[in-house]
């Protein structure tokens, strides 16, 4: 038995992965060819690498499937409502920087906050008969968050990408999402509340507080835990 | 811990309690329409609800209550007057609490009936309080009509009052407005050059989206108009503010509500409503100088209440949800009546916790 570290499988958030651990003397690398979802691990024994989604990541924790995951804050708040009992956070790992927001038109100038947010949801349900639109895929999150603001009459529909084209097709009033630099929010005519910051995540490096560290797993984590300082 | 059979059984009991007191078993499907549930409650019923779905009839929830559906069926096909009861498994997604269950047995009675709400509401208390007899629980007692008559009171224009009545039921969003009406919070920074512009809504970003420019200036004539509303004045601040810390047991909690109609006259014909209610209570031989009062009870978890509210507590055990609940609902009757509408008061019973309650007393 090894101890798992999972660890996005794809792009940049693979690479500065890797870096970030490469810095820690740690080499993380593909085995074989590009296509090949399998790891090495070389600079510290007893560890072997699970290459899967960043999605996943935090149900593969939260079922102790893996011991160390790295991945978004804003994923593990998502899809573990009692992540602190699930996961313990190592490391925030300095990349990956990205506000979960909320953002309506530019051109609603008389909108600023939630409570304007709210009062408008208010007229658009009796105007249109229909309660204002909200598109993201984050539902949990941004339910809490409005919930907590006492924001009404809104649905949250489901929207998994391209979420900011929403609002000018007409599917949606307003967006809950991801940003980092905000160019595609205001390419799309969008802009913050500013009130509007549910979260604010970053690739982070996390432990399963469920999986079994029998064996030699309990010894290969401090190590490692001393290693990454 | 008692097991299914065992709830069940006195889940069957209690209802032929009810039905002695006059009800008619009702039997409202698991599968209810989403949509329903999702006009009345909002968003957040998807928190606490279970939702599938099929191609055919879109979204159904598994029924998080019954209320909802003997409201339906009487507005759609009863006679009046009319009393019901049922039990059966109610279902709530639980995803902080573990403890909690995610499915259940409620067992409950609906009083439909024009004559005597008082009555009607003493009806339903006496009725729960005898299920429970022996247990070790504490009632809480309230009254919502006594917070509505005395926002829609309020020396303030319409939407004032409109947006706060909104809100009743949230009490944080309700703070804050009322602290905006009576001119203790700034807007946001920037409205004040918004709304003296001549043509605010000449911005250089293109009009998107299915919210109208027309809106926009509509909601900017509403605000200058806010802005040029008088705050609410601090004797009728004061007044609410005192209304809703009102805790005592009901011969004083009438006696302190009593003073506080003097700032705010418009409490008065609740108030009588009150009166009456206690009357008719002492009639059926409640102990109404212990019975609890507390005009902010119900006004976080029962939305739909706007009349007596009630709830039954285990002594010693804070972590259990309440045992029994319940409260006159009106407007819901008005809401899913397609114009029609008729005073309403029920409530329901947690078979489950009282047998835990009654293990843990031997």
């Amino acid at each position: 038995m090894s101890l798992k570290l999972g660890v996005p499988s794809k792009g940049r958030l693979m690479e500065k992965t890797f870096a970030w651990f490469e810095k820690r003397g740690i080499t993380l690398s593909r085995s074989g060819s590009d296509r090949e979802y399998a790891g090495k691990v070389e600079g510290i024994g007893g560890i072997s690498l699970i290459l899967l989604s960043a999605g996943e990541i935090p149900r593969e924790l939260a079922a102790g499937r893996i011991h160390l995951g790295v991945t978004g804050i804003d994923l593990v708040h998502e899809k573990l409502p009692r992540w602190e009992q699930q996961v313990e956070e190592v490391a925030q790992l300095g990349f990956g920087k990205a506000d979960l927001i909320i953002a309506t038109p530019a051109c609603w100038v008389d909108v600023d906050t939630l409570d304007d947010l709210d009062a408008v949801a208010a007229a658009f349900r009796k105007q249109h008969g229909h309660r204002l639109r909200i598109a993201t895929k984050y539902h949990r999150l941004v339910r809490e968050f409005l919930t907590d603001a006492g924001v009404a009459d809104y649905t949250l529909v489901d929207s998994q990408g391209a979420t900011e084209g929403t609002v000018m097709n007409e599917t949606a009033e307003a967006v809950a999402d991801i940003t980092s630099t905000g160019d595609t929010l205001r390419a799309n005519h969008l802009k913050i509340l500013s009130d509007g910051l549910i979260l604010q995540s970053q690739a982070t490096l996390w432990r399963s507080r469920v999986a079994s560290y029998e064996g030699g797993n309990k010894a290969v984590l401090s190590e490692l835990l001393d290693r990454l300082g | 811990m008692a097991n299914r059979s065992q709830i069940q059984a006195r889940a069957a009991m209690m209802r032929v309690r009810f039905e002695a007191a006059g009800a008619q078993v009702v039997d409202p499907p698991l599968l209810q329409p989403a949509e329903t549930l999702l006009d009345l409650y909002g968003e957040d019923i998807r928190a606490r609800a279970y939702v599938t779905s099929d191609a055919l009839r879109g979204e159904q929830m598994l029924r998080p209550d019954f209320t909802l559906p003997v409201v339906q069926m009487h507005m759609s096909e009863g006679a009046e007057p009319a009393r019901y009861t049922y039990s059966g498994e109610v279902f709530r997604r639980q995803e902080h609490d573990p403890d909690r269950s995610n499915e259940y047995i409620q067992v409950g009675y609906e009083v439909f009936d024009r004559n005597d709400p008082a009555g009607a509401d003493a009806e339903v208390f006496s009725l729960f309080a005898l299920q429970l007899r022996g247990l070790p629980l504490r009632a809480a007692t309230g009254d919502i009509g006594l917070l509505t008559a005395a926002v829609q009171g309020l020396r303030t224009s319409d939407r004032r009052k409109a947006a706060l009545m909104r809100h009743l039921w949230r009490p944080r969003r309700f703070r804050v407005l009322l602290d905006r009406f009576a001119g203790r919070k700034p807007g946001p920074e920037g409205r004040d050059t918004l709304l003296d512009a001549d043509d605010p809504l000449t911005v250089d970003v293109p009009m998107i989206g299915k919210r109208r420019a027309a809106e926009i200036e509509a909601r900017i004539d509403a605000l200058r108009e806010d802005r040029d509303t008088p705050p609410i004045s601090d004797n009728e601040l004061a007044g609410l503010e005192t209304l809703l810390n009102v805790r005592e047991t009901m011969p004083y909690a009438l006696e302190q509500l009593r003073d506080i109609a003097v700032d705010l006259p418009q409490i008065t014909p609740a108030l009588d409503r009150l009166g009456a209610r206690v009357a008719s209570l002492q009639a059926r031989g409640v102990d109404v100088e212990r019975l609890d009062f507390e005009a902010a009870y119900g006004r976080t978890s029962m939305e739909y209440y706007d009349g007596f509210v009630f709830g039954f507590y285990a002594e010693g055990r804070p972590d259990l949800p309440p045992i029994a609940t319940g409260g006159r609902y009106d407007a819901l009757t008005r809401q899913l009546g397609n114009g029609a509408e008729i005073p309403a008061v029920g409530g329901v019973l947690r078979p489950d916790l009282m047998l835990e309650i009654e293990e843990d007393a031997q």
